[in-house]
């Protein structure tokens, strides 16, 4: 569970001070699928950034799981990040001339679990993202933008963690294979009761979430939730 | 991050780029490799000129003369043992009065034209007496070496060294009985002396010895000697037998001023101490010189690390999204730096030590690739590999994540 009260943050650049963020509260349940949608500039990266334990408000407090990480160290944050944040980048960010099987297992090397428990988790995250079995010992390198973007995915879920965090994860895919990206998000919501937070600046993205908070000029201007959700048709 | 782990990314890292790395450690591999092979060398050196003074004799203390001045205060120096100082009185002296001395050889030395039938060489001619096969540890091989009786007869004997004997005679020949003629002076040979072997300051196969009084009276006309060997009981005795000796000289040649001596007396200790200081110092030079290539070997393995961070930027902001702390991400690249040049420091001791084999089969120098100096190293090279990677890797651990994600 995720709570942000009065969240604020102030970027000082000399005398310069910027307001990515003013006061912003809400709360994100277990198991929901939250679109945040805004305008380049809006804030919604800052706030992607502190909801993703990459960064730390200025004013305010975060709770996930209710324990406070507003004030932690750097490493402190990199071990939250470890154990309940899975992070689907817009780029893939995979690691090029690696398989990938272990493009999946980096998280659980840096928790340093034991081999067979991350080929086990590695594999279940890679049949949970849909990823091919025959791809496996690829190189990240070698597959389609679509294929790249489902081994994210199986490396976000594969420290079973307790929010997914996509930061505009379909802005690098054609329509297509956005499309198929949209539709693992929504299957693993569904099937898994996965908590997923979808960073993007487009309605038509948004609008696949459950529940939309739109926020503009570091404020939140609405947060509502979707009585009917638009579907993910699988074109291919 | 688990060690097994480290080493996988290393590798994988490292093996992406196989032409820059090898080219980076090249510079590694040059300096141990060059490090290795002078210390080798060096070490050889050291060793062959420690064991050519040793086989002059064992506890030895040399007398000489000092050098020879003109009269006066003249500046004019002829060199050091040009003077004739020593007589055969001081060595007689020096066997009654010294009496920690094992044995006493005086000998007066110069080089002669020598004939034989219908050959002739020119060779070193040592008149001694009987204690010089102690004193300088010299065996015979066949017949006999010159006895007291020869020289108190004045004998007109020679016992012959294996090289003299070759030139004389021809190799393998036997010259017990042969007659030659030193000066016009017609000595029989009695013995041959066994081969030492080694070169050193002089050959000492390649001498003609003969009773002191002998070539005294015959062939240098006078009763001055050039050098006087004493052999002590052991090396603790020496520094004493060497100060007494040289209190006795002071005394019977009326000098009160130590600085101003006619001789001087030289202890082998302090000459194999001269020689390996020498050598040493040699050994040193050669090594710095070949240290300053590690240092820039190093900084090369700065400039690609330092080059990998930038290139990898938004891999390390992928590693500390997922969970990488700043340990785990300067470990990683302080590993690489140090598996860089430990690969670098292996080869090169490859390297230096196939450099060493080379020297010794070309021209013949022992050379010596010691643990020590393979341990010395893969110390350095790992410790290169610490300092010049520390930097970068601190770099790339102080990155923020954010920032590296975007890093374009």
């Amino acid at each position: 569970m995720i709570e942000c009260k009065n969240i604020g943050k102030t970027y000082v650049n000399g005398d310069m001070e910027t307001h990515a963020l003013r006061d912003v509260s809400f709360t994100i349940n277990d198991g929901e699928f939250v679109a945040i949608m805004g305008p380049s500039g809006s804030g919604k990266s800052t706030l992607m950034h502190i909801i993703g334990c990459l960064d730390t408000p200025t004013r305010g407090e975060y709770l996930l799981d209710r324990k406070d990480v507003a004030k932690l160290s750097d490493d402190a944050l990199a071990d939250i990040r470890m154990q309940k944040i899975g992070f689907v980048f817009q780029a893939f960010n995979l690691l090029p001339r690696t398989s990938v099987l272990r493009n999946v297992m980096l998280p659980l090397i840096y928790a340093e679990k034991g081999e067979a428990e991350r080929i086990e988790k590695a594999k279940e995250a890679l049949s949970a993202s849909a990823f091919p079995e025959k791809f496996w010992e690829h190189y990240s390198n070698q597959l389609s933008g679509g294929m790249m973007q489902r081994v994210a995915i199986a490396r976000a879920l594969v420290n079973d963690p307790t929010l997914i965090l996509a930061d505009e994860p379909t802005g690098n895919l054609d329509t297509k294979t956005g499309n198929m990206v949209l539709e693992t998000f929504q299957r693993l919501h569904k099937e898994q009761g996965r908590t997923i937070v979808l960073i993007t600046h487009e309605p038509d993205i948004a609008e696949h979430a459950e529940r939309i908070i739109h926020i503009r000029d570091g404020d939140i201007v609405s947060d509502s939730k979707q009585h009917k959700q638009r579907l993910a048709v699988n074109l291919l | 991050m688990k060690i097994q782990d480290t080493l996988h990314e290393t590798y994988t890292a490292l093996s992406a780029n196989k032409a820059r790395s090898g080219l980076t450690i090249l510079g590694i591999v040059i300096g141990i490799g060059s490090v290795v092979a002078m210390i080798a060398i060096g070490q050889g050196a050291s060793g062959s000129i420690q064991s050519s003074i040793q086989s002059i004799g064992s506890n030895l203390v040399l007398v000489m003369p000092g050098q020879q001045r003109g009269a006066g205060a003249s500046p004019v120096s002829a060199g050091r043992g040009s003077a004739m100082t020593l007589k055969q009185e001081d060595a007689d002296a020096i066997a009654k009065e010294v009496t920690l001395a094992k044995a006493i050889a005086p000998e007066i030395s110069r080089r002669y034209q020598v004939t034989a039938k219908g050959t002739n060489t020119n060779t070193q001619i040592v008149g001694t007496t009987s204690d010089y096969p102690i004193v300088r540890n010299l065996e015979i091989d066949t017949g006999t070496f010159i006895s007291d009786m020869n020289v108190r007869d004045l004998a007109r004997v020679a016992v012959i060294g294996p090289t003299t004997r070759d030139d004389l005679f021809g190799a393998g020949a036997d010259p017990i009985g042969e007659t030659i003629r030193i000066k016009n002076v017609q000595f029989k040979i009695i013995g041959m002396t066994k081969a030492k072997g080694g070169s050193g300051f002089t050959n000492q196969d390649d001498m003609i010895f003969v009773p002191i009084s002998t070539a005294q009276r015959y062939l240098a006309g006078d009763t001055y000697v050039t050098t006087i060997s004493v052999a002590a009981e052991d090396p603790n005795a020496m520094a004493t037998i060497q100060q007494e000796i040289t209190d006795l000289l002071l005394r019977r040649h009326n000098i009160s001023d130590p600085k101003l001596a006619d001789f001087q007396v030289l202890n082998q200790q302090d000459i194999l101490a001269t020689a390996s200081s020498i050598t040493n110092t040699m050994t040193m030079l050669l090594s710095a010189i070949a240290g300053i290539s590690l240092i820039v070997g190093g900084i090369g393995i700065m400039n690609m690390m330092l080059t990998t961070v930038t290139e990898r930027t938004r891999e390390i902001g992928l590693r500390k999204a997922i969970g990488a702390k700043r340990r785990d991400i300067s470990i990683q690249f302080l590993v690489e730096a140090v598996m860089l040049t430990f690969l670098g420091g292996f080869i090169g001791i490859v390297l230096g030590w196939l450099i060493s084999l080379l020297v010794t089969s070309l021209s013949g120098i022992a050379t010596a690739v010691s643990t020590t100096s393979i341990l010395l190293a893969f110390g350095v090279s790992a410790s290169i590999g610490i300092v010049f990677g520390y930097y970068p890797a601190r770099r790339a651990a102080a990155l923020n994540p954010i920032e590296a994600l975007r890093y374009e």
